[in-house]
């Protein structure tokens, strides 16, 4: 699939129930006299419920997609439609509002709160969501019933990252934002993060993108983009064809 | 770029750019401190300076001594003492004037100038006009300020009653003398120019007025280089003893030089005192932003050592940090310091009367401030160069593992609060760094503790001005007879306009020796039944007269190293000149002056004398003081009045000039403090926690859900900071209070609830304006970056 093939790729959600779309996203970054073109125009519908992978180089622009997408960046030039209505407009309380509301995410390096246990990292957020889960369910959910009441630094990486997992989670986002969720883990580890996943996608029907530099990850996908240069390059219907635990790291 | 500074010192340099805030900050409070010390060194020196050019250039006497009438030849014998270089005798007496646009009469202290030449010593500056005609009696030279207050010239008259006898006298000179240099009026508390002023004459015409031809009642000495003034005191004393000789006492005794000797003494104190608190609270910013300056430098330190830099090296960097930090605030105290310096000798000009106030700034005030300065950055940079500089380099390379923490002490506490997280962070992080936590609740209640120990002056001031005025010294006019007189004279007083009550008393010049301990001091016999002057004891409770031995004033039985029931020997300096032996029956709170009292009758009787007085305290129809006034003047008898409603007025109007200068002087440096810890202490938490926050933000926190975790950490602080400050500020101004007390006067240690008050609202202000600077910077916390990088 090619550049010109774009429009193509948004009709092709079309029919599903779209909650995401993004139309002509640009952004360039000015640093002085250089200005780097991050993102030359992306066009995307995200469906409810589907597991999106976004593959890339550095400096392919997912990073940069994710960042409008969730809400931390504005695209210079573009829009971004969340359950139809326009990002852009929102004022930076605005967007605060749709991060609270609307979307979790999942850091590399996991981002936890070190002065907080477990459960508490994970009811930081549950105590400003409005129809949470209990923070002992969703840490059930991620395989760590039994490690409510540790704190970070008591904690494996993969642990840690499930407990991020468990915290973006619990308010129950309508969007999952995970960028390299796997990059700092090895790779059984690295498959426990992505079962945890897998079982929030599937059992809350949160509509999750993971960006990642392993191809591999992309099995698990209904669909997974790559991009180049700024562009969507290819996108690929996966339709799940591999439980987390077949891939190869 | 230029070679000569090497890579590191340049990282240095551009560690300072980066940290310019806290930079500032220790700055700031590092140049309040060495500007005090400088301010208080350089007014000390500046008062010195001229204190001493001027005593040497118009001979300020080293001994005076004082007699009710002795013959001029007694001169040849005083010379002759041992160690007396020179001597001049002169007539000095206190008289009343009637000046027209005051309502009360104001005191002139009569001088007489020798007959043929100028004074030996203590010699008179003549700003302007010409020394009185010999053959004139009726001219004299007048002080400048009592000139300057009243807008006379050269050629007015003011009139003043000389024994009894209003004369009225032509000023054809003003000068000014080293003798008054304090210049204070009979029975006053401060200078007050406009009641009182000195007076040179003629000496044939003071003698005629006084009756005392051919003889002097005042005597000044200079004593030859090495002399020992208190055997040529004992000499004098001896040789006065027939002529009424009121004990004679050297230089340190002298009113005008003992009030400029206490002030320098404050200034030293405030020099050793002040600067210090400055000085510590900056060491502990030094140590805590060079503790976080190294914990995010690490694996630079790590990537430095394996490159080869040895132990000392990475020390000595940090250690030249924190002296950079430094830099900035000695200098700037440096120029902070010499302008107050400045202001406080032109301050000095209004109070103390000299000639030429020369303001010098000695390179030793400078080196003891930039010193103490350095001497703060390196022991606040110690500990923390010392632990960069024993990270083994293959372990600081590699990423700090996250900060353990534990539930900790309060677990217990928080298990039963239902606490929300954001808080729970707070109270972790706060018992996870307790010594941080500890560096800021110390360093805010410094600032506070700073403004209660200098705002309490004005508490002092306001209790000693009602412990004198309206309790102790409640009468309204201070009456003293020219010389003791029969009881019979109150009489007289009684039948004057507007007077109410009287209550007489009787003072006698003594010397009260205990032990080998030897002072000078004025016995006033109280008459028992009378209210207007009144004594406490050291409960600041009324208490009589004791009817037999002595009562002392706390500063007078430290003095002489006396207490309750001790004997002590009193020789009386007048009259008969008995000496006598009296027990110590009760200690007194009296807040100016060391004095000592006894029952009037027991005093007289004593000093052989039958109902002698030799004053009266009166109160007045508060709508007759007028004519009271006008009355008094005509008394011959009457040497001089005080009355109290003027003192209390001139002590006001005083302290109002400078109460509000010093307060907003003092509100600015403390709340400097407490800005600059809060600031820091922010600043440390930002840079700690910043990707903490940022990732808070992300997941949805708003800005303020997020600043409450760091300033809300801040202001629980700030909190319990306040008692700490509070207590603190009691043992400072307890401190300032001691080391301010002179033999003149002492500072009753009163600390008003509106002083703690006001401290604690100036740290609270000065902690939410910095904390609001660097809420600004959450605002700008970089979202997007902590999604990436690791710490």
């Amino acid at each position: 699939m090619t550049v010109s093939d774009m429009p193509d790729a948004a009709d092709a959600t079309s029919k599903r129930d779209v909650i995401l779309s993004a139309r002509g996203l640009t952004k360039v970054y000015e640093t002085g006299d250089v200005k780097v073109h991050a993102l030359r125009g992306v066009d995307l519908d995200i469906s409810t419920g589907e597991l999106l992978v976004m593959l890339g180089a550095s400096g392919s622009g997912k990073s940069t997609l994710l960042n409008i997408l969730g809400g931390l960046d504005r695209p210079s030039d573009g829009d971004v439609l969340f359950q139809g209505k326009s990002l852009t407009t929102r004022s930076d309380a605005g967007l605060t509002r749709y991060r609270r509301k609307h979307v979790g995410f999942i850091f590399q390096f996991y981002n936890l709160v070190p002065s907080l246990t477990a459960c508490e990292n994970v009811a930081l957020v549950t105590e400003i969501a409005e129809n949470p889960i209990p923070p002992e369910e969703a840490l059930e959910l991620v395989g760590l019933a039994d490690r409510l009441d540790h704190f970070p630094a008591e904690l494996s990486g993969g642990e840690q990252q499930r407990v991020a997992v468990a915290r973006a989670i619990a308010k129950r986002p309508e969007l999952l934002f995970c960028d390299e969720p796997t990059g700092a883990l090895d790779s059984t580890t690295g498959i426990r993060v992505l079962e945890a996943l897998e079982t929030v996608n599937s059992e809350l029907g949160a509509t999750t993108i993971i960006i990642t530099h392993n191809v591999g990850i992309a099995q698990m996908a209904d669909r997974a983009i790559r991009l180049s240069d700024g562009r969507i390059a290819e996108i690929e219907e996966v339709g799940r064809a591999s439980h987390p635990s077949e891939i190869a790291w | 770029m230029v070679s000569w500074i090497s890579a590191l010192d340049r990282k240095l340099l551009r560690d300072l750019v980066h940290m310019r805030g806290q930079g500032f900050a220790v700055s700031a409070i590092v140049a309040c401190g060495v500007a005090i010390m400088v301010m208080a060194l350089g007014a000390l020196n500046s008062l010195e300076i001229s204190r001493e050019a001027y005593y040497e250039r118009y001979r300020f006497a080293d001994v005076f001594a004082t007699a009710k009438r002795a013959p001029e030849r007694l001169a040849d014998e005083l010379i002759e003492i041992d160690g007396v270089r020179t001597l001049e005798t002169r007539i000095v007496r206190i008289v009343t004037l009637d000046i027209e646009t005051l309502s009360e009469p104001a005191n002139a202290q009569l001088v007489s100038l020798p007959e043929t030449g100028l004074p030996r010593l203590n010699g008179v500056l003549l700003y302007s006009g010409r020394w009185p005609d010999p053959h004139r009696a009726d001219e004299t030279v007048v002080s400048k300020a009592f000139m300057d207050a009243h807008g006379y010239v050269l050629g007015d008259t003011v009139r003043a009653i000389i024994n009894g006898r209003a004369r009225d006298l032509e000023v054809v000179g003003i000068g000014d003398s080293p003798e008054h240099i304090y210049m204070l009026g009979p029975g006053t508390l401060l200078p007050d120019e406009k009641r009182f002023a000195v007076f040179w004459m003629n000496r044939r015409s003071l003698e005629a007025a006084f009756d005392l031809d051919g003889a002097f009642n005042e005597v000044s000495l200079l004593l030859t280089p090495g002399a020992s003034s208190r055997k040529v005191i004992d000499e004098i004393d001896r040789l006065l003893d027939p002529y009424g000789g009121a004990g004679a006492y050297a230089r340190e005794d002298q009113l005008s030089h003992a009030f400029i000797e206490g002030e320098t003494q404050q200034l030293a104190a405030i020099a050793a005192i002040i600067p210090p608190i400055f000085l510590i609270v900056s060491a502990m910013l030094i140590n805590a932003i060079l503790a976080r300056l190294i914990a995010t430098e690490r694996q630079q330190i790590g990537l430095l050592k394996a490159f080869g830099f040895d132990q000392r090296e990475i020390a000595w960097h940090y250690v030249k940090l924190a002296l950079g930090m430094v830099m900035g605030g000695v200098i700037g105290g440096f120029v902070l310091g010499g302008v107050l310096a400045r202001l406080m000798t032109n301050l000095y000009a209004d109070t103390f009367r000299f000639p030429e106030l020369i303001f010098r700034l000695e390179p030793t005030s400078f080196v003891i401030g930039g010193l103490a300065a350095g001497l703060a950055a390196v022991i606040g940079a110690v500990s923390a160069a010392r632990s960069a500089a024993s990270l083994q380099p293959a372990e600081a390379m590699s990423p700090a593992p996250p900060t353990v923490y534990s539930k900790g002490v309060f677990q217990g506490v928080f298990a039963r609060i239902r606490l929300d997280e954001p808080t729970r962070m707070i109270l972790r992080h706060i018992t996870r760094w307790p010594v941080r936590a500890g560096i800021t609740v110390f360093g805010v209640a410094s600032a506070q503790a700073l403004l209660i120990g200098t705002l309490f002056a004005f508490d002092s001031v306001d209790t000693m001005m009602e412990e004198r005025f309206h309790r102790t010294d409640a009468y309204d006019a201070a009456i003293n007879f020219v010389e003791p007189r029969n009881v019979s004279a109150l009489h007289e007083i009684d039948r004057l306009p507007g007077v109410l009550a009287v209550q007489p008393n009787r003072e006698v010049a003594v010397r009260i020796e205990h032990g080998t301990r030897s002072e000078r001091a004025v016995v006033t016999g109280l008459d028992p039944d009378g209210f207007q002057r009144r004594i406490l004891d050291v409960d600041k409770n009324y208490t009589g007269v004791p009817e037999r031995g002595i009562a002392l004033s706390v500063q007078l039985a430290s003095m002489v190293d006396a207490g309750l029931g001790s004997q002590i020997t009193v020789d009386v300096l007048e009259g008969r000149r008995p000496t006598l032996t009296l027990p110590v029956t009760a200690i007194l709170e009296e807040s100016m002056g060391w004095p000592a009292f006894m029952e009037a009758s027991a005093l007289n009787a004593l000093l052989g004398d039958t109902e002698v007085v030799t004053g009266a305290y009166v109160m007045l129809d508060p709508d007759a003081v007028g004519a009271f006034s006008d009355a008094v003047l005509d008394r011959p008898a009457i040497a001089s009045v005080a009355l109290q409603g003027a003192s209390i007025e001139s002590f006001e109007t005083t302290l109002e000039d400078t109460i509000y200068i010093m307060m907003t002087i003092y509100a600015l440096i403390g709340g400097s403090i407490a800005a600059g810890v809060v600031y820091n202490a922010a600043r440390i938490g930002l840079t700690e926690r910043g990707r903490e926050l940022a990732s808070l933000r992300v997941l949805g926190f708003s800005e303020l859900e997020v600043s409450y975790i760091l300033i809300g950490e801040l202001a629980l602080l700030v909190i319990l900071s306040l008692p700490l400050g509070a207590l603190m500020g009691i043992g400072l101004a307890n401190l300032v209070a001691s080391s301010m007390a002179t033999e003149l006067y002492r500072v009753p240690l009163t600390i008003a609830p509106s002083t703690y008050g006001l401290a604690a609202s100036i740290v609270i202000v000065a902690s939410i304006a910095s904390s609001l600077f660097v809420r600004s910077r959450i605002k700008n916390l970089d979202l997007i970056a902590v999604l990436k990088t690791r710490e």
